[in-house]
């Protein structure tokens, strides 16, 4: 199982000294939170995609390249890339590109993004949001699989005698995990590709999450990709700790009750007993997140949202440092037990290059025989 | 039957639902019914919350649940700036946020209270509008009850004829079979991919 973390990118006043990072501060904290994050052994660091203030992640594939020059194993994710507004065809070599970088460390989740403004400022029609999601990652798909291409769609000039490159490395494509948090239209779509589903259940109630994640793996299996059991989850997770849980609550509240998302209004309290928000010791957060698996099955991939609502960048590393040693050594160790031997770990470039080879190989026995 | 009355009332006894009580229980008369009261005062933060945090509370979500599946629904609200209160609005938007076709073909009798007569149309101007954009049915006879009604004829006939058509409309509209292939509460619905696909692929 892979463990991670995924950041929105915001830049948020600090409301306990109101001050505010500059853009340039805090795009150097996320790179100093995805070195970390390699420090202290988690898998996964993800990069959200904004275009509009007060967010500075507009070009994810420029901060990973650079992330990747200095990390060795960290696989570079996004949450989300906005297939909606982006060129499918720059989609495809940004991350070909990138790939090839870092040496296959990358895969990527699909997001449509739910800022109204920005579909027109990029010439798209949000009402169109689930078409454009549709066909443009059709597009992409083949993009990364068919060395030329020829095209004809509703949203996007055609496409003759076109090629991609760089090519995927190795011929193979980065992995894709769709996210969708209310729209069944996107766990069908991750289930007919095959590809994996990412619930980002960071605000919603256990029974909603149940209720997609078991459609896209009933799908999943429609579709012949595997049994139900065998279909690649991720979810998302946030949590803040101390040591001592009352220290956690003291501390962050000043934060919750002014976050830009859930910001005057629950209480700490209601939130955390209704959401995956765990505020307490790292005993609770391995708790909570234990408990996921009960209504999502065992899964593929648990992110955490850790450097929000203004949370100075030394805190961060503080809380990085209580999930690397604290938390995910357990969650690995638990999540293993009675986990199904059929169950799959998360592709990874290698697992799906091993596939291939495998794959080539028994065609070409088949071929000899 | 299941009746659930939505009562946007705020002060205690008031008015508003002592006028929702009234059709309940002339409603009851007329076909058996299990009647249950949402008090929106005692959800008023959490339909607050709707808005801040995306999805609703347990007391909310319960509430939300009965109206689903109620057979008929009866909903007063009093008159606040020539209309329906904010806070009954809202228990209408957020339940709509959270499940578009609560209301959906639903027999539903609205009733308003207010200090004079010259609100009544009320009804007619914002709450038939509301109920009729929710796709519920709303029964013909609308009752207003301003303070003078209470001391006055009139009110008693008029509560008798807008119960009897809800009773009469929730009977014939919850008889009715459900459309075939329809899914379990639970279960999210899907287009097939394929469909969703060849929708978009250009013609010839």
């Amino acid at each position: 199982m892979q463990f991670g973390i995924f950041t929105v990118g915001d830049v948020t006043p600090d409301p306990t000294t109101g001050r505010t990072p500059t853009e340039r501060e805090r795009i150097k904290a996320m790179v100093a939170i995805a070195l970390k994050a390699e420090e202290v052994g988690l898998d996964v660091f993800a990069t959200g995609e904004h275009h509009n203030p007060p967010f500075v992640p507009s070009s994810p594939t420029t901060m990973l390249g650079y992330i990747a020059a200095r990390t060795e194993k960290l696989i570079l994710s996004t949450s989300t890339t906005l297939i909606t507004t982006n060129d499918p065809v720059k989609i495809a070599e940004d991350f070909a590109m990138l790939q090839h970088l870092a040496d296959g460390r990358v895969d990527l989740m699909m997001g449509r993004g739910n800022t109204g403004p920005v579909y027109p400022w990029f010439g798209k029609d949000i009402r169109e949001g689930i078409n454009l999601a549709v066909e443009n990652y059709a597009l992409l798909h083949r993009l990364w699989r068919e060395d030329v291409v020829n095209w004809e769609g509703k949203f996007r000039t055609p496409l003759q005698g076109f090629t991609s490159t760089p090519r995927p490395l190795d011929g193979i494509a980065p992995f894709v995990w769709h996210g969708s948090i209310r729209s069944p239209e996107i766990a069908e779509q991750a289930a007919y590709y095959g590809d994996g589903f990412f619930h980002n259940n960071i605000f919603w109630p256990a029974d909603h999450t149940k209720r997609m994640v078991e459609l896209y793996r009933n799908r999943y299996a429609h579709y012949g990709h595997g049994t139900p059991e065998q279909a690649i989850v991720g979810l998302g997770g946030q949590v803040f700790m101390r040591k001592n849980s009352q220290d956690a609550v003291r501390e962050f509240r000043p934060y919750f009750d002014v976050a830009p998302v859930y910001g005057h209004g629950p209480s700490l309290e209601d939130f955390t007993a209704q959401t995956p928000l765990t505020v307490g010791s790292p005993q609770q957060v391995i708790e909570k997140t234990l408990a996921f698996r009960d209504y999502a099955g065992d899964y593929q991939r648990q992110l955490f949202l850790m450097d929000h609502a203004g949370l100075p960048l030394k805190t961060v590393l503080e809380q990085l440092d209580l999930l690397g040693e604290e938390v995910v050594p357990v969650l690995r160790e638990e999540f293993a037990k009675n986990r199904p031997a059929n169950v799959p770990d998360a592709p990874t470039h290698a697992s799906l290059l091993a596939t291939a080879r495998k794959e080539r190989e028994d065609r070409q026995e088949g071929v000899r025989a | 039957m299941k009746l659930v009355v939505v009562s946007a009332g705020l002060s205690v006894p008031s008015a508003t639902r002592l006028l929702a009580d009234r059709l309940a229980a002339a409603t009851a008369d007329r076909a058996p019914a299990e009647v249950q009261v949402v008090e929106l005062r005692d959800l008023a933060v959490e339909i607050a919350h709707t808005f801040t945090n995306g999805f609703p509370g347990r007391n909310l979500a319960a509430a939300f649940d009965a109206v689903a599946a109620a057979d008929g629904l009866i909903a007063v609200t009093p008159v606040f700036s020539a209309s329906y209160s904010g806070l009954f609005k809202s228990f209408f938007d957020a339940l709509s946020v959270t499940d578009e076709n609560a209301l959906a073909g639903k027999p539903v009798l609205i009733g308003a209270t207010g200090g004079t007569a010259r609100h009544s149309l009320v009804l007619d101007h914002a709450l038939r509008p509301l109920f009729a954009y929710l796709r519920a049915v709303v029964v013909p006879t609308g009752v207003y009850a301003a303070s003078e009604d209470w001391g006055a004829e009139g009110l008693d006939g008029r509560i008798a004829r807008a119960a009897a058509e809800l009773a009469t409309l929730s009977g014939g509209l919850s008889a009715a079979p459900e459309p075939a292939g329809k899914p379990a509460d639970d279960a999210v619905e899907v287009v097939p991919f394929e469909e969703r696909l060849a929708a978009l692929r250009p013609a010839g």
